[in-house]
């Protein structure tokens, strides 16, 4: 704060950690506990088929803090939607969440596991304290009404009167970049970006504490696309929000993310700091991630992608779901599950078979790692609920 | 092949060519120049890689269209070996048609889920009458199955919902391998899948140029694929090619304006390289007014451009080579040209000092 000048002298070009010093948090006047914004604990959610169950999350753990930005990455069919489907509690029949918690506390104080508590108090918690952006919801907007009836809609159903809620939309609009004129159109009349943002401002009407957003930038224009990310950045900063980003890009977490989880097969198979995470990645299949991204300005060698396809969900591979795409792999890989846990910090060799620096809270789930080897048979099958504990705690 | 183009000019017919296409939607306020006096040239040898970028409603794929028989244009030409795409007798036409081929961008929707896969190769063979008998196709089919990395027995005898969405887009892929063509038209074919498939695609595309002299207009608005792709590139906006030169150049040195927005606005996937002051832009809402009313004789990007004048306004901004680019700007005025459209042949020929006399 004693030196703004520094600030102003920035050069333009120096993008190395500048931002990063932007994200520095002011303290959260709503949180007034230690508890964190939202931990999964051991989630499973399974469908009932004619061929079989189909486990599409299974035993995922993660933890979110207060104003913690986190991504979720995977490719498609990971289970990345079903993940977030099941924290907002609008998974439907014949999917269902068969084992887990998910135990959510807005003030860091009075925790709720959104499993038990019904659908009468979930639909409270929802829009209120837990925002949902669903993929593609800029398509859902109602044709024929216009965006400022759109946006007063939501807070109705939350007890915020009519007048109120009428007064709150300009500045709605303001905090997502957009003109009040907006408010008296219709939604053919935006472009997919201003439709993308009216979207998120309904979902901060309410100020929640949790905005869980699914593939949001996913079919916008790469401009566009950034615009949105920055209002969301934004949103962090001004109104002390957490945020949950899906998607399947890497870039965009890149940009955006403070913490990554990444999802291999109904699993969180790596979780941590965005930069180590994408630099020296511990996983062989985050580090297969990375090197089937063409960077411009790199150099243009033949990327390798990975080999092999997703498996499916009615079968799972046997122990470590990704041995048979993995090339580190190991005898151990193909019959014992490893399990999400801490990588203990210090010099270690990590998934491109260089050394690196490990920081503290990355965890991992792969046997290079010996914190990743269950002691037993027994521990590998049940999965361990010790990796769900152990996460994310020092924020 | 000895056609000469509709115009008379000297050059032998190119394989493939859009000669001032523009293509208009719509009528009186309410249309829409999708394609506004665009140029592309494709020749035979050697083949390249051509990729047309831009954003949403840029008109890359309605360029695509009209270079595959499927969207005549309003005025200017799309030809095939010098001839109308659009005049073609049903023999040529059956001709053209195998030797352009072409991968949409949904593997989702582009099947009938009702045959097993191996149908898009009966149907191909049976069309084209690729082969003799039973025998013979079920070779072509197995080697066109290894030319993008598949096992015979993976995919056929099923059904589309058996595949993933990387693996339809290869049974794509083989199916226009199959057809023995000269040209694949791939409109946004990598943009629904994932990244380590992306790969996969894009390096069956570059083996397809490498060994089997195939050349791809890869349609895309991600221009990172294009880098990795090479070859040359063009980039739109709101119908007019505002860039043209050689991949790597363009992006590694950006002129137009557009294309440096383009560049700016791309994700790095290195967490260390973040954007690191907000992107303003003009007031959409008046922007969008403004794309609908407003005259065409004047830059399309004035209103978002930082470098704007009051000539940009005025007139069409002309296209001028800078290096091995061709930029539609006027801040790049010093170096006018004046004999009409340049291909993207003569930009590569540039290089070779055909053109430093018009300097």
């Amino acid at each position: 704060m004693a030196t703004p000048p520094v600030t102003a002298e920035r050069a333009p070009t120096s993008g190395s950690g500048s931002r990063t010093a932007a994200l520095t948090r002011k303290p959260n006047p709503r949180v007034i506990g230690n508890l964190p914004l939202l931990q999964i604990k051991d989630l499973d959610v399974h469908f009932i088929t004619g061929r079989g169950t189909a486990r599409v999350v299974d035993k995922a753990n993660l933890t979110i803090q207060h104003n913690e930005i986190v991504g979720i990455a995977g490719e498609s069919g990971s289970g990345k939607t079903t993940l977030v489907e099941a924290i907002l509690q609008i998974i439907r029949f014949p999917n269902r969440v068969t084992h887990g918690q998910v135990l959510f506390s807005h003030d860091g104080k009075e925790q709720v596991d959104l499993m038990t508590i019904g659908d009468r108090r979930m639909r409270q918690l929802r829009g209120r304290h837990i925002a949902y952006v669903p993929q593609g919801s800029m398509n859902s907007l109602n044709p024929v009404a216009k965006i400022g009836d759109q946006i007063v809609d939501g807070m109705l159903d939350h007890g915020v009167s009519e007048r109120e809620a009428k007064a709150k939309v300009p500045s709605l609009l303001a905090r997502v970049g957009l003109d009040d004129r907006v408010s008296k159109l219709y939604p053919h009349e935006l472009s997919g970006g201003m439709k993308q943002r009216v979207i998120i401002a309904i979902a901060i009407a309410m100020e929640p504490a949790l905005i869980v957003a699914d593939e949001p930038t996913t079919a916008l224009d790469v401009n566009v696309q950034r615009l949105i990310l920055e209002t969301l950045l934004n949103l962090r900063d001004e109104l002390n929000v957490a945020i949950m980003i899906v998607s399947h890009d890497l870039p965009v977490h890149a940009q955006l993310v403070e913490r990554i989880g990444i999802m291999y097969a109904g699993q969180i198979v790596e979780t941590g700091d965005i930069r180590s995470t994408v630099k020296e990645s511990l996983h062989p299949y985050t580090n297969g991630l990375m090197r089937a991204i063409p960077a411009i300005g790199g150099s243009r060698e033949r990327l390798e992608g990975i080999g092999g396809a997703t498996p499916s969900p009615l079968a799972w591979p046997e122990g470590c779901r990704f041995h048979n795409r993995c090339p580190r792999v190991m005898d151990i890989c193909k019959g014992v599950m490893p399990i999400l846990a801490e990588v203990a910090p210090g010099t270690r060799e990590i998934a491109d078979g260089t050394t690196a620096e490990v920081i503290p809270d990355r965890l991992v789930a792969c046997h290079l790692y010996p914190e990743s080897t269950p002691s037993t048979a027994s521990a590998a099958e049940r999965g361990a609920s010790m990796a769900g504990i152990a996460q994310g705690g020092s924020r | 092949m000895t056609d000469r183009t509709g115009t008379g000019a000297a050059s032998p017919a190119a394989l493939l060519e859009l000669d001032d296409v523009t293509t208009i939607f719509g009528h009186g306020v309410n249309s829409t120049w999708a394609s506004d006096h665009v140029s592309l040239r494709i020749e035979e040898h050697p083949p390249r890689i051509v990729s047309v970028v831009g954003e949403s409603g840029s008109g890359k794929t309605t360029a695509a269209r009209a270079l595959l028989g499927l969207q005549p244009p309003t005025s200017g030409k799309a030809l095939w070996r010098g001839k109308d795409i659009y005049s073609l007798s049903k023999h040529e036409l059956l001709d053209f048609r195998r030797e352009v081929q072409v991968v949409f961008q949904d593997p989702y929707g582009i099947f009938n889920p009702y045959y097993p896969i191996d149908r898009v190769f009966n149907m191909t063979i049976k069309k084209f009458k690729l082969a003799r008998s039973k025998d013979e196709a079920s070779r072509l089919i197995e080697e066109a199955l290894k030319a993008v990395n598949l096992r015979p027995p993976d995919v056929l005898g099923r059904y589309p919902h058996q595949l993933s969405g990387g693996e339809r887009q290869r049974v794509m892929l083989a199916r226009a391998y199959l057809a023995k063509p000269k040209v694949i038209v791939a409109d946004e074919a990598i943009s629904m899948l994932d990244v380590a498939v992306r790969a996969v695609i894009m390096n069956i595309l570059l083996d397809f140029k490498e060994q089997l002299g195939i050349s791809t207009i890869f349609i895309t608005h991600d221009l990172s694929a294009a880098y990795y792709l090479g070859g040359d590139i063009m980039v739109m906006q709101r119908g007019r090619a505002v860039e043209l030169g050689p991949s790597v150049s363009v992006m590694d040195n950006p002129k137009h304006p557009y294309t440096k927005l383009l560049l700016e606005s791309i994700p790095s996937p290195d967490p260390d390289q973040r954007w690191d002051n907000a992107a303003i832009p003009a007031s959409e809402l008046d922007e969008l007014g403004e794309s609908r009313r407003g005259s065409r004789n004047r830059c399309l990007f004035a209103e978002r451009c930082p470098y704007v004048r009051d000539e940009c306004w005025a007139r069409r901004p002309p296209r001028y080579l800078v290096g091995e680019q061709e930029v539609a700007c006027v801040l790049y005025a010093e170096i006018p040209r004046n004999d009409g459209d340049l291909t993207l042949q003569e930009v590569a020929s540039a290089q070779g000092g055909v053109t430093a006399g018009v300097r």
